[in-house]
């Protein structure tokens, strides 16, 4: 009760801070466009808590403007979009995935609108796109976690390699990169790392496989499979946070780093209220408490991070090219499938 | 479904004259046939039309595919076991309910009824808290109780979905054969018992062979059911790596989509279903029940005596299978705030029941998306289907008795393949349904019409045309006599037919599936979803949010039928 109290002091200090930040005369004309329309509809896969309490961030400080969270994989984000571009239907504002290669996709199908976000300046070339029509809301590492209730310290896995071992068998669990974007940049940094090998011989560890990179933090927690393969680090820690049994491991000889990108939908129905929604998810105090409340990573290099979390420079972190992640997409689906069954 | 056996010409009636109500029947069916033809031709258009021009690739690469080749061989073990051990369960708790004294028998049915009513993909869900190897509660029991490292049950195996899927395929077997109990009369049975044979014997090489026929056909009929399902599979299946027909099709239809693999992939599952209830009908048709000789003969309920109260335990224990212990986890899961842990003040919690209904944005809409659709498609469909079932019944149009194939057909055709053919249908002009509630109306409308139809069809058949003929004579044309005199006659049975639709209505999964949109999402879909995220409070505060509106439609039809029932005697 005390935490939450703290938090909503904390909350309503940083509306009170902001609303003297952004008053010149372009954002009181956007926001009053954008409360017209009334609406924005935001297409995302950030975890289902996280991006509820986020549009209720946005609610509070704009009210009047409502925001539709449709929450899913970032594979069935672009799924539906490409599935509702092809029907010609309107429906998207926001679109947020995971993966860095859908946004080339989009891009490349003209379904982008272009807006440069002034709240964008200040971030590091690797978040935002060149021509300007997606920027990256956060990062996300891809991590190993264990339940230290099951697993002993110094039996637990600390490298990727470790996770090979046969006394393993039936222990693990994996997410899916059909579903989730973290997992497919995942798979495609280790792959680069350590070829495909690396994942057939994995698979013969009969690992369960759930879908959203988020899903293997509660089956960890509960200890139906005491050691993660891969997973969002953020919902891992969150879980953590709640009191679960859970341990992190940020291995040695890598960690994948993801960029989610968000973008605006060339058709948004509410293109204003989508401009002032992406101005207002890339500023400093929607950034802190994406780092504070969700325990992500972010480009904003004002931020800073709970201090039970590593550093990013202090991680080595293995990145990749959104170029890549989108004509490799089918292959690593197609492959994952093939060595895990499902 | 039971219909299916039982269809029969109706004698010829009716005046063969101009009829100025005659656009109603024929608008009528013309509705139902364009229902039915629309997916299914685009289906077998889509097959045929590949990548690379028109020609039988996707069937080739769907027939040579090492994946797509054990999907439908897992799919074929899966089901057939289904099949056997539904069989066993329904057939079983059948004989015991309607010819033994086997107590608190209404309640037994009521909790029949109960598996009955609980979506597949919900029992699916709870099982993987009960019996998930590691942290589920009745492995971790058992691990506590014998010290035992291994798990007793993996639910999360071929085993435990056909497990699974049989508890909640049993009780159609069980409808069928308790119809079929009942009408069989004791003289049989008794002749047995006075050349000497012991009950066990009786009920082995007399009873069981009468009802031969009906357990065959429950077996297809459970078979049929488990081919089609896609929720329990999906939840229990893929986590261990395993695919159906049904999961497979889904897979199809991620980016980027192969609908003309998922067409082709759908046209065995549809020949298959469309062999079966070939077979069923046949079966069925072909060996009548000699013994059924009306009402006449007297049917005495046989005494277990000191297997009673045992006999009942096992029943109960059964039950809890499929009702009691599901029930129970997601209350659990609803209320803690660990759903592992033991639910004690400290991990009691009614956060799931506020972010369900308050914080989480999709719950509202997809609950008004299901009440609506669930009332509409029922409305719509009882007035098809009993708009249809009179017409076959009294013989209105010429070939009429093809009306009664078409209204049956949908159930030859699986959720999710009417789905990819409705998709395919409706996401191009002229029509483009698809980002609208009703593409969804005319799938469920679609998929209920058997259910429908059959239960309309029972009702006309049990009103004799002669009151309607009289109300004809003097001077009413033949919508009104419907609408002044059989309806009121048939309004116990309507609602019933109502009912039937709207249960089945709220609790579909497997076309909602491929045709939803964000706007147009329903609880189903979004117990779905948010499965894949594993937010498992939150699936639970829904799962019962369907099971209660469930059960409270069910007392409510019971109530109003059960007063009709009374003013008519009256």
């Amino acid at each position: 009760m005390k935490k939450r109290f703290r938090i909503f002091i904390y909350m309503a200090l940083l509306a009170f801070f902001t609303w003297g930040s952004v008053s010149s005369a372009q954002d009181a004309a956007l926001i009053e466009a954008a409360r017209k329309e009334g609406k924005v509809i935001w297409y995302t896969s950030l975890a289902i808590p996280s991006s509820t309490v986020f549009a209720h961030f946005f609610m509070n400080k704009y009210k009047g403007i409502e925001v539709e969270v449709h929450r899913t994989g970032s594979q069935r984000v672009l799924q539906r979009v490409m599935q509702e571009a092809s029907a010609g239907i309107k429906n998207a504002d926001v679109i947020h995935t995971s993966d860095a290669g859908h946004f080339v996709l989009l891009k490349e199908k003209r379904l982008l609108l272009k807006y440069v976000p002034r709240a964008a300046e200040i971030f590091p070339a690797g978040f935002k796109d060149p021509d300007g029509f997606y920027y990256g809301l956060r990062a996300t590492l891809s991590v190993i976690a264990y339940n230290p209730k099951v697993v002993t310290d110094k039996d637990a896995p600390k490298s990727w390699k470790d996770l090979l071992d046969g006394k393993w068998r039936g222990k693990e669990v994996t997410a899916h990169p059909g579903y989730s974007g973290i997992i497919m940049t995942h798979v495609l940094a280790l792959v680069k790392q350590y070829g495909w090998d690396y994942f057939k011989e994995l698979a013969k560890n009969k690992v369960h496989i759930t879908q959203s990179a988020n899903d293997p933090a509660g089956v960890v927690a509960s200890g139906e499979r005491p050691v993660g393969v891969n997973g969002a680090e953020y919902f891992y820690y969150k879980t953590l946070k709640q009191g679960n049994p859970i341990k992190i491991v940020y291995p040695k000889e890598g960690v994948p780093l993801v960029v989610s990108p968000t973008a605006i939908a060339n058709a948004a129905p509410h293109p204003n209220a989508a401009k002032l929604f992406t101005e207002f998810i890339l500023t400093k105090e929607s950034q802190q408490m994406l780092a504070d409340k969700e325990g992500l990573y972010t480009g904003h290099p004002e931020v800073t991070y709970p201090k039970d979390k590593p550093m990013l420079k202090d991680l080595k972190l293995l990145a990749v090219d959104a170029d890549e992640l989108e004509k490799r997409n089918a292959e690593i689906k197609k492959r994952f499938v093939e060595f895990f069954g499902a | 479904m039971e219909a299916v056996g039982r269809l029969r010409v109706g004698s010829r009636r009716g005046s063969r004259t101009w009829d100025r109500t005659l656009p109603v029947w024929i608008g009528a069916s013309l509705f139902l046939v364009f229902l039915m033809l629309l997916p299914l031709g685009w289906i077998f258009v889509t097959s045929l039309r590949g990548e690379e021009g028109w020609g039988i690739s996707g069937y080739v690469q769907v027939f040579t595919q090492q994946a797509f080749l054990r999907a439908i061989w897992n799919t074929l073990i899966i089901s057939f076991w289904v099949g056997v051990i539904a069989v066993v369960i329904g057939s079983l708790l059948a004989w015991l309910v309607t010819r033994t004294d086997l107590p608190l028998k209404q309640t037994i049915r009521a909790l029949v009824m109960a598996s009955f009513v609980t979506p597949p993909f919900l029992g699916a869900f709870a099982w993987t808290l009960l019996a998930g190897p590691n942290a589920g509660l009745l492995n971790k029991i058992y691990r506590s109780l014998t010290g035992s490292e291994e798990a007793l049950f993996n639910i999360f195996s071929m085993g435990g979905l056909i497990f699974v899927m049989a508890l909640y395929s049993f009780p159609y077997v069980f409808s069928m054969i308790a119809n079929v109990c009942e009408l069989i009369s004791s003289d049989l049975e008794d002749a047995a018992n006075i050349l000497g044979a012991n009950k066990l014997r009786v009920a082995l090489t007399v009873t069981l062979p009468l009802t031969a026929p009906a357990l065959l056909g429950g077996f297809i009929l459970a078979f049929l059911h488990s081919l089609s399902l896609f929720g329990a599979p999906a939840i229990l299946g893929l986590p261990a790596s395993l695919h159906t027909i049904t999961t497979q099709i889904w897979a199809l239809f991620q980016y980027p989509p192969r609908l003309d693999l998922a067409a082709a992939f759908s046209v065995p599952l549809l020949l298959a279903t469309m062999l079966l209830i070939a077979l069923q009908k046949k079966i069925l048709g072909r060996r009548g029940y000699s013994t059924v000789g009306g009402k006449g003969g007297e049917r005495r309920l046989l005494h277990l005596e000191i297997f009673r109260i045992p006999t009942f335990v096992l029943v109960l224990a059964i039950l809890s299978l499929s009702v009691f212990l599901p029930y129970w986890i997601l209350l659990k899961a609803a209320l803690a705030k660990a759903w592992a842990q033991p639910l004690t003040w400290d991990n009691f919690t009614l956060e799931n029941f506020k972010f369900a209904f308050f914080q989480y944005g999709d719950t509202q809409n997809a609950i008004l998306n299901t009440f609506k659709l669930g009332v509409l498609t029922a409305t719509v469909g009882t007035i098809i289907a009993a708009l249809i079932a009179y017409i076959t019944n009294r013989q209105l149009l010429w070939g009429a008795r093809y009306l009664t194939f078409f209204a049956l057909a949908p159930l030859v055709v699986p959720g999710i393949v009417l789905a990819v053919g409705l998709f395919i249908a409706y996401t191009r002009p002229p029509l483009v349904l698809y980002g609208t509630i009703w593409i969804m109306f005319v799938a469920y409308l679609t998929k209920e019409m058997p259910i429908g139809f059959s239960q309309a069809e029972t009702t006309f058949k049990s009103i004799h045309p002669e009151l309607e003929d009289a109300s004809r004579i003097l001077g009413a044309n033949r919508l009104g006599a419907l609408k002044d005199v059989t309806a009121p006659l048939a309004r116990a049975g309507l609602i019933a037919t109502w009912c039937f639709i709207f249960i089945g209505v709220i609790r579909e999964l497997s076309a909602s599936i491929l045709l939803f949109t964000p706007k147009s999402k329903v609880v189903s879909v979004v117990i779905f979803d948010l499965k894949e995220e594993g937010q498992i409070g939150v699936i639970a505060v829904l799962g019962i949010l369907l099971l209660l509106v469930s059960f409270l439609v069910i007392l409510a039809v019971q109530w109003v039928a059960r007063r009709e029932i009374l003013a008519t005697r009256e």
